[in-house]
């Protein structure tokens, strides 16, 4: 590995908004439909035709602004972004440059030195292009317009993330608070999600900033992260090899997992922005905000902090439990009914996350729909009164649970009953000890671990069974007795 | 009998007294234009006029323009037509869809019938830079007549059309008017429907009739006008019937003659016809006539060229051979795809639009173009809304002289700007202006327009002024536009 660098990267996510129509015309804005069957003059660029600007599509722009505390621009207006591509069908895209629907605004992430603002520079709304299609014929490429004019936010952070990690989890918490405000449904697999890195290094903090490379295709949290740790790989190398950095636009190929050069500063675009004239320019009503700003769910943010406020939860499970409203519902429901707040974030943080991701299929399917709240809060039931072991409870009864089955009766049906009986105890103890000579000369010659191991061996020999709790002073006396 | 010679108003008396059919009059119209547009003077005011089809909607009879025969510019879609905006690259390509104005036409029982001849993407002055050819001043062939809405101009001069919708960017309906001796009126910007024209400069464009005599005009704008929800910049306001004042007297009208227009009219026969004899026209019919300043004036034609061009550039960056249009066959990569359609699509005046265009916008140079010239524009506009407290219309010519020749001032560009030098600053402004027929000049008694410049919004004051001046010096008559 390379000298330790100073990393500095900057994001723009190009969102798909949530819109059932396009932004300039009316045209379906559906995925997967046969191609160019979503079209009309408009959003195929057919000459004479003019777009106009969809209201709901606008509306939607508004509340990401105020989602992500940004301040809505006074005056909206588009302007023309100038550039040939055949997937381009007027020749330029609509799109938002000098007055952005939206400035400034953060992005709170958790870092190892605690939590950070990565703070937005704008997000501005655009009309996405069509898509080629090349694998058709082995002479022609095709183009599909049912992209066309599908509606899109681009949020553009400033430089201020400092590693792969930072711009992993800017994403996850971005995502989480578009998809809580209803602005997107930030479905990767559908491209409702893109993003372009801009990354760029030098080696100390007093240097100015490097040549900036912007990394394109991005479809993916995951490719993001891998192309940011191999671009900066390949920048430090550069680097401590005395090469001239130069400023670049990268292709990321998620096959190969490289960057690849697609064009130098030279070749860089015109863009020859100026105002769409068709577009007439509007003020934004101080009303419009506010009705905005009143009808937005409440935000992870704010939720979080209810949470610590609501059940003086600590910063970080409070977190982790609202980055999903599902799981936060299905806290919220646990607590109505068993007040041991403490338990049931265990609960969630432990058991439940691991099931979230070792069935990451069947929990996309139905979600928390069949682990029931009043479940979780009889296994910790019969845990607390003593009735189960967590052993027990986390390793047997749980996996039944989640599958809709009452742990009463998965403990009934299986003998899972904790046994605090000391005569069955006693017999358990007795054969384990006379199973480990080793470990009772330890005890002797003053090793408190060894009775930990002994309680172990107990809790396996029964199966979990064995009361955990009665285990430690009951062995002490035994090897006392010895 | 031709019935291509009477005006809007005329025929739809015929009709009312059921003196003649619809069809009787289409068939004479079709034989008009096959034999006069092909004749030994070449006129040529149509687009293939050998393939016109009549395109009519079922509407009632008693529908403002029932039976009308209506000729459309080139570059005004109409459905299941070709439509090239008189350009090689636009060749072939056959429009989805209706204009607003078209729909608007149809559903008032009008019938839309040939498409008329056109500078290039309307850049030009005298409807010389066509793909099809020239069309020609039927009063006199030698003559170009005007552009670019030419040959929407011609053919109504010359009895081929009753009457004829243009567009005008910078002057493009009042000039052809005005070289042709028809009456031509650009609307307020916003006014009409810009749905389904084929754009030039967006923020100047805007479709007009031109019409034979001042009644039609008012007729025909009071159908096409209105606000469109398929065009942002149509504006929401309602439309008055224009009709309504005509014949109304413009007793204590104010009318303003900007100095700046006239003072550098040297030739005394111009200046005679063109600013002394109308002034005494009004005044004789109880309007007074003052001059006022409108001071920004000089930087009209600068600031056209750096803004019409500039939208033109982006607006045109559509036809690019992939989706429409010619494509030139042999190109081997995507760039030499563009570069040999857009190279062998476009004639001369469009690339040299299209390059002044794409230098004003470029990085670098846009602030010392594009912005500083629409700031410019912000004062020519004020300009007009200082005038209009003082004054209720305008009066100018609508171009320095009369038609001049073909090729006269084909090999220089800005000598051919220069003939829009009094009417652009209305589309800078977003005002109303109308050309009428003003005076005849020289022994072939060559028109000389007249125009007239309103309120924005205001295109009633404007027609109630021009139908004064009508009756009054009947110059309409003497064309032969009205029999």
């Amino acid at each position: 590995m390379s000298a330790q660098v100073i990393v500095t990267i900057g994001l723009e996510t190009h969102v798909q908004l949530k819109s059932r129509t396009k932004i300039f015309c009316s045209c379906a804005a559906e995925f997967g439909s046969t191609p160019n069957s979503n079209v009309c003059p408009v959003c195929l660029g057919l000459p004479g035709s003019l777009p106009v600007l969809n209201r709901k599509v606008f509306s939607l722009g508004l509340r990401a602004v105020l989602a992500l505390g940004g301040t809505p621009s006074e005056v909206i207006k588009f302007d023309r972004k100038n550039y040939f591509y055949p997937d381009l069908p007027k020749g330029y895209q609509i799109s938002q440059f000098d007055h952005p629907l939206g400035r400034g605004g953060f992005v709170e992430i958790d870092t190892p030195t605690g939590v950070k603002q990565v703070v937005l520079n704008r997000l501005h709304l655009e009309e996405d292009a069509g898509k080629l299609i090349h694998d058709n014929s082995p002479t022609e490429s095709h183009v599909d317009l049912n992209r066309a004019g599908t509606p899109l936010a681009e949020i553009v952070t400033e430089p201020c993330l400092d590693s792969s990690e930072e711009a992993y989890e800017y994403l996850t918490n971005l995502k989480a608070i578009l998809k809580t405000a209803g602005v997107s449904d930030c479905d990767m697999e559908k491209g409702h999600l893109r993003c372009d890195a801009n990354v760029s290094i030098r080696k100390n903090a007093a240097d100015p900033l490097g040549k900036r490379v912007e990394i394109k295709n991005l479809n993916s949290f995951k490719a993001v992260k891998a192309a940011i740790e191999y671009e900066v790989k390949r920048q430090a190398e550069a680097l401590e090899k005395g090469e001239v950095m130069v400023q670049e636009t990268r292709l990321w190929d998620d096959t190969r997992q490289k960057t690849f050069t697609m064009r130098s500063k030279e070749d860089a675009h015109d863009y020859r922005y100026f105002p769409e004239p068709d577009l007439v320019p509007f003020h934004l009503e101080v009303s419009e905000i506010e009705e905005a700003r009143k009808s937005l769910p409440t935000l992870p943010r704010a939720r979080k902090e209810n949470l610590m406020a609501k059940y003086n939860l600590s910063e970080y499970d409070a977190r982790l439990i609202c980055a999903d409203q599902e799981i936060e519902n299905f806290f919220e429901d646990c607590v109505k009914i068993y007040n041991d707040v403490k338990t049931i974030a265990i609960w969630i943080k432990g058991s439940v996350f691991a099931y979230r991701a070792e069935n990451s299929d069947e929990f996309k399917k139905f979600g928390l729909s069949r682990l029931k709240p009043q479940l979780l809060v009889q296994l910790i039931g019969l845990v607390d009164a003593g009735t189960l072991s967590l052993q027990v409870a986390k390793e047997k009864v749980f996996p039944e649970i989640v599958r809709g089955f009452s742990p009463a009766q998965v403990v009934k049906e299986k003998g899972l009953t904790q046994v605090s009986d000391t005569g069955a105890l006693e017999g358990w103890i007795v054969e384990v000890i006379a199973a480990n000579p080793k470990v009772v000369e330890d005890f002797k010659s003053g090793k408190e671990s060894a009775v930990m191991f002994l309680v172990g061996q107990v809790m396996k020999k029964s199966q979990g069974k064995a009361n955990p709790g009665m285990l430690g002073e009951l062995i002490k006396k035994k090897l006392k007795e010895i | 009998m031709n019935f291509a010679e009477k005006t809007i108003n005329a025929l739809a008396d015929l009709y009312q007294k059921n003196s003649c059919t619809q069809k009787e009059v289409l068939e004479s119209l079709a034989t008009a234009v096959k034999s006069k547009d092909r004749d030994s003077r070449q006129i040529h005011a149509y687009i293939a006029p050998e393939t016109a089809q009549p395109r009519h909607r079922k509407a009632d009879k008693s529908s403002k323009l029932w039976g009308i025969p209506i000729a459309v510019k080139d570059n005004i879609c109409v459905e299941r037509e070709e439509i090239t905006c008189a350009s090689k690259i636009l060749k072939g390509f056959i429009s989805p869809y209706n204009a607003t104005v078209i729909d608007k036409l149809l559903d008032a029982g009008a019938v839309i019938y040939g498409r008329t001849n056109m500078d290039e993407f309307a850049f030009g002055s005298s409807c010389e830079t066509s793909t099809y050819g020239p069309t020609r001043n039927p009063r006199d062939p030698e003559c170009v007549p005007g552009g670019s809405s030419g040959g929407s101009a011609a053919s109504v001069a010359d009895h081929t059309a009753v009457a004829s919708l243009g567009s005008d960017t910078g002057g493009s309906i009042r000039q052809p008017a005005a070289f042709c001796g028809v009456v031509g009126m650009k609307p307020t910007y916003g006014r009409v429907s810009r749905y389904g024209l084929i754009a030039f400069a967006s923020s100047l464009d805007q479709i007009g009739p031109i019409t034979k005599d001042v009644r039609d005009s008012a007729s025909l704008l009071s159908v096409i006008a209105g606000y469109d929800p398929k065009d942002s910049t149509s504006a929401d306001i309602p439309v008055p019937d224009y009709t309504a004042l005509l014949g109304k007297s413009i007793k204590g009208f104010k009318i303003g003659i900007p100095k700046e227009y006239v003072e550098g009219i040297d030739n005394p026969e111009l200046r005679k016809k063109l600013v002394e004899e109308p002034k005494k026209i009004f005044e004789s019919l109880g309007a007074s006539v003052e001059t006022v300043s409108l001071p920004h004036t000089r930087y009209a034609v600068s600031v056209y060229y750096i803004v019409a061009p500039s939208e033109a550039s982006s607006n045109l960056e559509r036809f690019d051979g992939v989706r429409f249009g010619y494509r030139e066959a042999g190109a081997s990569t995507l760039l030499d795809l563009y570069e040999k359609s857009r190279g062998t699509g476009f004639g001369a005046e469009a690339k040299r639009r299209i390059i002044l265009g794409t230098y004003s916008l470029s990085s670098g140079y846009y602030d010392a173009y594009y912005l500083k010239a629409m700031k410019v524009r912000t004062k020519i506009k004020q300009d007009f809304d200082q005038a209009f407290k003082k004054v209720d219309l305008l009066l100018t010519p609508t171009a320095p002289g009369g038609a001049f020749k073909l090729g006269e001032k084909s090999k220089n560009p800005l000598e051919m700007y220069l003939s829009d030098i009094y009417t652009i600053s209305a589309n800078l402004a977003g005002v109303p202006a109308l050309s009428i027929p003003g005076g005849l000049i020289g022994e072939k008694k060559m028109p000389l327009g007249l125009q007239l410049v309103g309120k924005p919004f205001d295109e009633a004051t404007l027609y109630q002024a021009a139908y004064a001046f009508e009756q009054a010096t009947d110059f309409h008559r003497q064309l032969g536009n009205v029999k």
